[in-house]
């Protein structure tokens, strides 16, 4: 489940299963883990001893081992698990325990274990969460790693790379990016008579009148929870929308590309190309059963689509509004806070860090684009279809901004686009109203945290 | 136990002793109990040790965090004395006009599904109560649910209540029910599938009390009412109502307070669609207060939802207390 917003919560048996075993294996981790006991004889006085002093490329200190906590409980575990025990094998004084659980527990735990002194030393974490969990204190500031390992923004995708930063400072190192993709059933295309996929608005409404024509009565379920917000944001872009001003203390999703956007997104549902009241991953269920010929999703859907026997690909988001523009979401390696300072434990895990980045490709194999433009441009990664097919977007993708608490407004949005697509309110009233409700929110936190 | 009677009285408080025991306390009167009654505190003192670390003391440390702007993790939690309630008092703030449409939701929830969550269970155990082959079988039939988890029938129901792709639409055309019902989408569709989801999960638990209250009525008094020649309905109106009185009582209080702490199903069912029509109180302080680390108001919030519980507590008490006298 490696969706962009921590508090997803999309159903489907598969992920349950899928997460079921993974919160399985995390309490047996967990177990073996022993971490307090660890903590309370490693931190000390926190002395630089046998640190080794190239910070981020190697580690020759004493045995160390390191809580690695994320939220990989869907079909992207295995391929970090893998990565982890390849780590542990080429590094014998430090051993990696990857711990894994849903990241909605995920970010509810992890900054309470932090505070408690029982946090893990690293982890990932969503670019949009970034600046409210440095503004907590839950993970430490990164810039010294970066400029040690002389990562630079020139290996990295610039938009990934910036959204890193909360107050000039680095609190991330960008692993991957996961935009969302406009996924068809290609057998539903070709019966159609569409020859090429429809990558302007024009061809877009001319596709579905040919897929309904074809028979194919609803050809694109709108879908009124998850990932209709990321479709919305996605939009507002392309009309020259932005979700808040420039100091992030209105929202301005309200504005009339926000209107058009999400008008963009009810007339699916008025002119009948989806039925009413799509909800609960509805949308994507009929996909994979064939009764929806269109659907936009994130790339990690990739993977379990591969499992299916549905005549799928995949495309870069079609421009629907004046520009291009796709949503999408970027897992952060992070180092977290810690009560006493372990200087062997910190460079250990800078070296962690650093390899798992410069192994992102292995992680790409998961469903993910790299950051890290050497990797991206390698002739491995050009060879999974996909992921080099979404990779396209990397110029034109945006994240929301970093500003502490922003989800707390994020979720008024969320809630404007479900009662616009349900038809209970009309797009620019619901916006309106999510708008003002916003602001408020906004101006709470800047108190909170400090403007 | 040797100082029986004077423990009994220190347990018993003031309700008035049985004759017996007053018999005995004659013998013992002007005696200071031997332990003086530090045996009643040590009997008591394990439940009074779990009861202040997981009840009392986080009760009052909520009422502190109320009156702070408080986040786990910042170093300053500011105080603002009675500002988060004046916030959540205000409907025209954000947090408070969220607050006050969860306390309706809450609301509309615990009033359609307390009366059928008391009448239905009632008929079953009645039902049950009867004797018929495979009598065991329905019962544990109708318990069934009640031991699957909340995260379990939350994912069932979401896809069988499913507008487009559930079952229960499916079928429901078939017999000529109007297309693609909206049971987690719409109102009024999503209440009736959250109170009836909650009535067929929760149905046997209150069905199992009401059984049990059942089989303490004294068989005499249905045969001494047979003889009298009261009817079926008599017999049922004036034996086993008022022998199932306290089991009523219990089971009214539990269900109300279960019904308005209801989360879960609309957490997983509705996701508090549409909008946050159907987002409970529960389900919003959870958020404000886990989700959006505003601790200090989620506090607040839930010293005005317990308040309100208080105040249908003592309606639901002194409305008992009434009939009893009457």
């Amino acid at each position: 489940m490696s969706e962009g917003l921590p508090f997803e919560r999309r159903l489907s048996r598969r992920r349950l299963v899928v997460t079921a075993a993974g919160a399985g294996a995390g309490l047996l981790l967990a177990g073996c883990g022993g971490s307090s006991a660890e903590e309370a004889t490693g931190g000390g006085g926190g002395d630089t001893g046998g640190g080794g002093g190239d910070a981020g490329k190697t580690y020759t200190g004493p045995n160390v081992q390191l809580q690695f906590w994320n939220g990989f409980t869907g079909g992207d575990g295995p391929f970090m698990r893998d990565m982890v025990s390849q780590f542990n094998s080429e590094h014998q004084n430090i051993d990696v325990k990857m711990v894994v659980q849903q990241w909605g527990d995920y970010y509810q735990k992890v900054p309470t274990a932090v505070a408690s002194g029982r946090g893990p030393d690293v982890g990932v974490m969503h670019v949009d969460t970034l600046a409210t969990n440095a503004a907590r204190n839950v993970i430490v500031p990164l810039d010294d790693l970066a400029s040690s390992l002389q990562l630079e923004q020139s290996d990295f995708a610039e938009t990934i790379w910036n959204a890193g930063m909360y107050k000039d400072q680095r609190y991330g190192i960008p692993l991957d990016m996961h935009p969302l993709g406009f996924y068809y059933n290609t057998a539903h295309l070709e019966k159609a008579g569409v020859s090429e996929v429809p990558m302007t608005r024009e061809a877009h409404d001319e596709a579905l009148e040919k897929l309904k024509a074809a028979g194919f009565d609803q050809p694109f379920w709108q879908s009124s929870t998850w990932p209709a917000h990321l479709m919305f944001m996605s939009l507002l872009w392309q009309f020259g929308g932005e979700l808040y001003n420039e100091d992030s203390t209105e929202a301005t999703w309200n504005s009339d590309a926000g209107v058009q956007a999400l008008e963009w997104m009810v007339n699916l549902v008025k002119e009948g190309y989806s039925p009413k009241n799509v909800a609960n991953d509805a949308d994507y269920i009929a996909f994979k059963n064939e009764k929806n010929s269109f659907h936009w999703d994130g790339i990690w859907q990739t993977q379990d689509l591969a499992k299916t026997s549905v005549p799928w690909a995949v495309a870069p988001l079609p421009q629907i509004g004046d520009q291009k523009a796709a949503w999408a979401g970027s897992h952060n390696l992070v180092i977290m806070r810690q009560r006493s300072a372990d200087e062997n434990k910190l460079q250990a895990a800078k070296v962690f860090l650093n390899w798992i980045s410069e192994h992102s490709l292995e992680w790409a194999k998961a469903g993910q684009v790299p950051a890290r433009n050497s990797v991206r441009e390698s002739e491995e990664f050009k060879a999974l279809e996909h992921q080099s097919t979404l990779a396209e977007q990397i110029d034109y993708v945006k994240f929301p901004p970093a500003v502490p608490g922003i989800g707390d407004a994020q979720a008024e949005m969320e809630q404007a686009v479900n009662r616009a697509v349900l038809m209970k309110q009309t797009p620019k009233q619901a916006l309106d109203q999510a708008a003002s409700k916003a602001k408020q929110l906004l101006a709470e936190n800047q108190k909170k945290y400090g403007a | 136990m040797t100082q029986g009677p004077s423990s009994i009285e220190q347990a018993g408080g003031g309700r008035p002793l049985p004759p017996l025991a007053r018999a005995a306390r004659t013998g013992t009167r002007n005696r200071a109990p031997a332990g003086g009654g530090k045996t009643a505190y040590l009997f008591l003192a394990p439940y009074l040790v779990l009861f202040t670390v997981f009840v009392a003391f986080p009760a009052v440390y909520g009422l502190w965090v109320s009156f702070h702007s408080w986040d786990l993790l910042l170093p300053n939690k500011p105080w603002v004395g009675l500002g988060n309630y004046r916030t959540l008092l205000d409907p025209g703030t954000a947090t408070g006009g969220d607050f006050w449409q969860s306390m309706k939701a809450t609301a509309i929830f615990t009033v359609f599904a307390v009366p059928l969550l008391v009448v239905l269970p009632l008929g079953v155990a009645l039902i049950l109560n009867q004797k018929f082959r495979g009598r065991n079988f329905f019962r544990a039939v109708y318990f069934a649910p009640y031991v699957l988890g909340v995260a379990v029938i939350g994912v069932l129901w979401t896809l069988l209540l499913d507008p487009n792709i559930g079952v229960v639409n499916y079928y429901l055309e078939k017999v000529g029910a109007p297309e693609n019902i909206a049971w987690t989408t719409s109102l009024p569709w999503a209440w009736i599938a959250l109170v009836g989801v909650t009535v067929w999960w929760t149905l046997g638990y209150n069905a199992v009390i009401y059984l049990a209250g059942l089989q303490d009525i004294p068989r005499e008094l249905y045969e001494a009412a047979k003889v009298d020649a009261a009817s079926r309905w008599g017999r049922f109106r004036h034996v086993t109502l008022p022998g199932l009185r306290p089991v009523l009582v219990f089971v009214i209080t539990i269900t109300i307070l279960a019904s308005a702490n209801m989360f879960g199903q609309a957490w997983l069912i509705t996701g508090g669609a549409p909008g946050n029509e159907t987002r409970t109180a529960i389900m919003f302080i959870a958020q404000e207060g886990l989700q959006n680390f505003r601790l200090g108001t989620a506090a607040a919030m839930s010293f005005v939802l317990a308040f309100f519980l208080m105040l249908v507590s003592l309606v639901t008490f002194f409305f008992f207390r009434e009939r009893r006298s009457s």
